[in-house]
């Protein structure tokens, strides 16, 4: 009985892993598969240029390479590695570890956040603050035109 | 000859801008006027003397005098007038002069202004602006001359600013010719718009730096320079929206941003500037922020060297960066030693830029306006670090990285999000003191219908998250500002008795500061509209079709007939055109021409796409690929970009905006001095 089991379970995984092997061959890649990965990746020369839409021929092969790639049945991740291993981690869009792209902003931009907290606790009256009337900026605009008018008295004295 | 007269007068102009910067200390420090007067005619000067210099080189580009290696590099025989002229600034010694001939002129205005309130600014006023115009002036007559010209020697052919011994003149038949890139009509305008940004944020510094040395810390700076910042601002946004569209339109990537670490250095000096204009309210109401706005200048200000040395040293390889040169560690110094000598000031005058009043509430405009610029300056971290994290990488690694448009998406998102959210509360709270209460109060309508307008969003259109988020906080701002200038218009109707109208129009005449300021609000909204259509809902799809196929996306159906290539010889050019027929269920809308054209003097290629455009979408159809022999079949690359016309329409309107905000006012000073002769002229009557 176990060793039918046994049987059974592997003409399963036979007939599953000839159906992929179909699956790889059959399924030509289409363009939009080729350009969803291609959209991740910069060739070395174009830089700032996404592989998806640069218009070299160098680029065209590499478009060519990611179709053959998922042709014979490679995951993005493996098609992104062969890339990285081949030309170096700058045609990656996004560096491999990204944790520490966002890791310095995000401490520079703590740092920000707590200084300005601490700057509103000094900087905040510890009684019951005096709001800024109107009044008080009616005065203000009056001064500085009293201010004015006194420059230009003084200046038509001279 | 020509050519060497040209490089005279730029040394000329360079000895000028020398002169300028030491008659100004001297007059200053000897407290002599008339060296000051000396310091100021001079600074007069330069602009007459670089138009000249700038003169000639136009007239050699014009004339194809390929003798010249800039007018080589740059134009060939078969370029229009037009575009020999715009080559002024596509190459990177041209555009060098371009900066200073522009901060010359920016000076000379500055010069013409009415100094009587402000003498004791103008020696050091002058000083700036001389130092840093004879900086790129500089740059031209020892590292990067216009003017330099080709000679043949034993080494072969070089260019010489001074003919060398055994050497004679070599003159090419014709010249490289400009990047196909930079011939689009929005690159044409593009540099100068973005230039006369970077530009015009040197005066207020200069205003800054001057009230630092002279210790006048006041806010007299800030309202002498007021609208000089807010004329660089809209030229410096002018000039990013005309890259996004330049990119849009030529660079066949079917969208207008693409992180670009050259677009990234101009948009830096614009966060702090934005943030700089913002944060200058609060020490004009309020007294306060003094240290804070001085060191947002000067970030501006060495961001806008960074922006353009970035620009044009090619040290960053991207599309922008066209040229390379030895000129990094110049510029470097340049930012290092106007950084730590304007820090050093701020430092030396600490005490006298305290603050004259204290906050007095958390909800506060002011408090509001300092988050506003917390989120601001967080953008510019992401950005900052996004752009010198590969060169970091490489130093320390030897590897360098690529960090593209999913960092800085991810890393901006929630912080523009947080920025719309503020532009939604902050008009409502007032200077001094708010409370929850009464901000509350004045925002639980404008937020009930927010909420209502998201709903029906939901229910109609979409159910994505980030959209729902960015469309409520879109409708918030809007209702917000709405109702801010509604409220204004219906006081003035019942007050004035006016039409609402007539009193919309007034409101925003008597404070064109504020109005305009909302008006920028609504434009930024809606561009926000199509930054989350395009964003969020682009689709795309990629395609080889022979003659009568189809490629369906979104509703549209595209159905390629045929392509045509020939020759345009005497603009060196190579057309290739596919024609395709665009159905949206089923109705026939019409044909778009994607095409690729191909420059025989520059061997580059450039992609134009064919775009339908509407208020609902855009759909942008690029040739990828085409058969040469048979020419019936091609590869089609089409996007669908929903609500991109937003963006450019809210544009229009920032522009609107600003202008409004920056119209000058009656100077009050020429109002005082015309009335005085007035009175003068009735006294001698009497």
């Amino acid at each position: 009985m176990k060793k039918i089991l046994s049987i059974i379970l592997l003409v399963l995984i036979l007939a599953g892993a000839s159906a992929s092997l179909v699956f790889a061959q059959d399924t030509f890649p289409t363009d939009d598969d080729v350009n969803k990965i291609a959209k991740q990746l910069y060739c070395p020369v174009c830089e700032s240029t996404p592989l998806d839409v640069c218009p070299t021929e160098a680029c065209r092969q590499w478009r060519e390479v990611i179709r053959t790639m998922l042709t014979e049945g490679k995951s993005e991740a493996e098609i992104k590695q062969h890339f990285a291993t081949q030309y170096g981690i700058r045609v990656l869009n996004v560096p491999p570890n990204p944790w520490l792209t966002y890791f310095v902003p995000g401490v520079v931009i703590l740092i920000g956040a707590v200084m300005l907290f601490r700057g509103f606790q000094l900087w905040k009256k510890p009684l019951v603050a005096e709001p800024v009337s109107d009044k008080d900026e009616a005065e203000q605009v009056q001064q500085d035109e009293y201010l004015a008018k006194m420059e230009a008295e003084l200046k038509r004295r001279k | 000859m020509i050519a060497d007269f040209g490089f005279g007068v730029l040394v000329v102009s360079f000895l000028v801008t020398l002169y300028s910067v030491f008659a100004a200390i001297y007059g200053e420090v000897k407290k002599s006027a008339a060296m000051v007067e000396s310091a100021r005619r001079a600074m007069l000067l330069t602009w007459p003397l670089l138009t000249l210099t700038a003169g000639t080189l136009i007239y050699l580009l014009v004339n194809n005098h390929y003798e010249v290696q800039f007018v080589y590099e740059v134009t060939s025989r078969s370029m229009p007038t037009y575009l020999k002229v715009t080559a002024w600034w596509g190459g990177q010694a041209g555009s060098l002069l371009f900066w200073s001939w522009l901060m010359s002129a920016f000076a000379s205005l500055v010069t013409l202004r009415n100094w009587d309130r402000d003498r004791e600014f103008l020696p050091w006023v002058i000083v700036v602006a001389c130092v840093t115009m004879a900086f790129f002036i500089g740059m031209n007559v020892f590292f990067e001359n216009p003017f330099a010209q080709l000679y043949q020697t034993f080494d072969g052919i070089n260019p010489f600013t001074f003919q060398p011994a055994d050497s004679i003149l070599f003159t090419p038949q014709d010249g490289r010719g400009l990047n196909p890139l930079l011939r689009h009509p929005g690159m044409v305008i593009h540099p100068p718009m973005l230039y006369l940004g970077f530009v015009s944020f040197v005066i207020p510094y200069a205003f800054a730096m001057a009230a630092l040395i002279t210790g006048r810390t006041d806010d007299r700076w800030i309202r002498i320079t007021r609208r000089w910042t807010l004329w660089a601002w809209l030229f410096l946004t002018f000039g990013l929206v005309l890259g996004g569209r330049w990119a849009y339109d030529v660079l066949g990537w079917g969208g207008y941003w693409g992180w670009d670490p050259v677009e990234i250095a101009a948009f830096m000096p614009w966060l702090t500037g934005t943030a700089f204009l913002h944060s200058v309210m609060i020490q004009e109401k309020r007294g306060m922020m003094k240290h804070w706005n001085m060191l947002l200048i000067i970030l501006t200000y060495d961001l806008v060297i960074f922006g353009t040395f970035l620009t044009r040293s090619g040290v960053l390889s991207s599309v922008h960066a066209f040229a390379q040169s030895a000129i990094g560690p110049l510029f470097f110094g340049f930012i290092g030693i106007t950084l730590i000598t304007s820090v050093a000031l701020i430092i030396y005058r600490w005490a006298a830029l305290k603050s004259e009043t204290e906050m007095t509430s958390m909800l506060s405009r002011e408090a509001l306006f300092l988050l506003n610029n917390l989120l601001f300056m967080s953008i510019l971290v992401v950005c900052f670090w996004g752009v010198i994290y590969p060169l970091i990488s490489e130093l320390f690694t030897g590897e360098k990285v690529t960090v593209g448009p999913p960092f800085y998406e991810r890393a901006t998102g929630p912080l523009w999000a947080a920025l719309l959210f503020l532009m939604g509360i902050a008009p409502l709270s007032a200077w001094g003191h708010s409370t929850v209460k009464t901000l509350g109060r004045a925002l639980w309508k404008p937020v009930v219908v927010a909420i209502a307008i998201t709903i029906a969003i939901y229910v109609y259109f979409t159910n994505n998250i980030y959209a729902l988020i960015g469309f409520f906080l879109v409708a918030l701002v809007l209702l917000v500002t709405i109702y801010e200038y509604w409220r204004g218009a219906y006081a003035r109707q019942r007050s004035q008795g006016e039409n609402i109208f007539v009193a919309f129009w007034n409101l925003t005449g008597r404070n064109r500061r504020r109005y305009g300021g909302y008006i920028i609000h609504l434009s930024i909204m809606l561009m926000a509209i199509g930054i989350l259509g395009i964003e969020l809902f682009q689709k795309e799809t990629q395609g080889t079709v022979t003659a009568g196929d189809s490629i369906d996306i979104a509703g549209y159906t595209v159905t390629y007939r045929e392509v045509a290539s020939w020759d345009d010889t005497p603009k060196g050019v190579n057309y290739t055109r596919a024609v395709v027929d665009v159905y949206q269920n089923g109705i026939y809308l019409g044909e778009l021409h994607p095409r690729k054209d191909f420059y025989f003097d520059s061997q580059q290629n450039m992609t134009i796409p064919g775009n339908r455009s509407t208020m609902k979408d855009d759909l942008y159809v690029l040739l990828v690929d085409w058969q040469p022999i048979s020419a019936d079949g091609a590869t089609l690359k089409i996007y669908v970009n929903p609500l991109v016309n937003w963006l450019w329409m809210g544009s229009l309107l920032f522009i609107i905006g600003i202008t409004i905000a920056a119209w000058p006012d009656k100077d009050p000073e020429h109002v005082t001095v015309r009335a005085d002769r007035q009175l003068k002229q009735t006294s001698a009557a009497d």
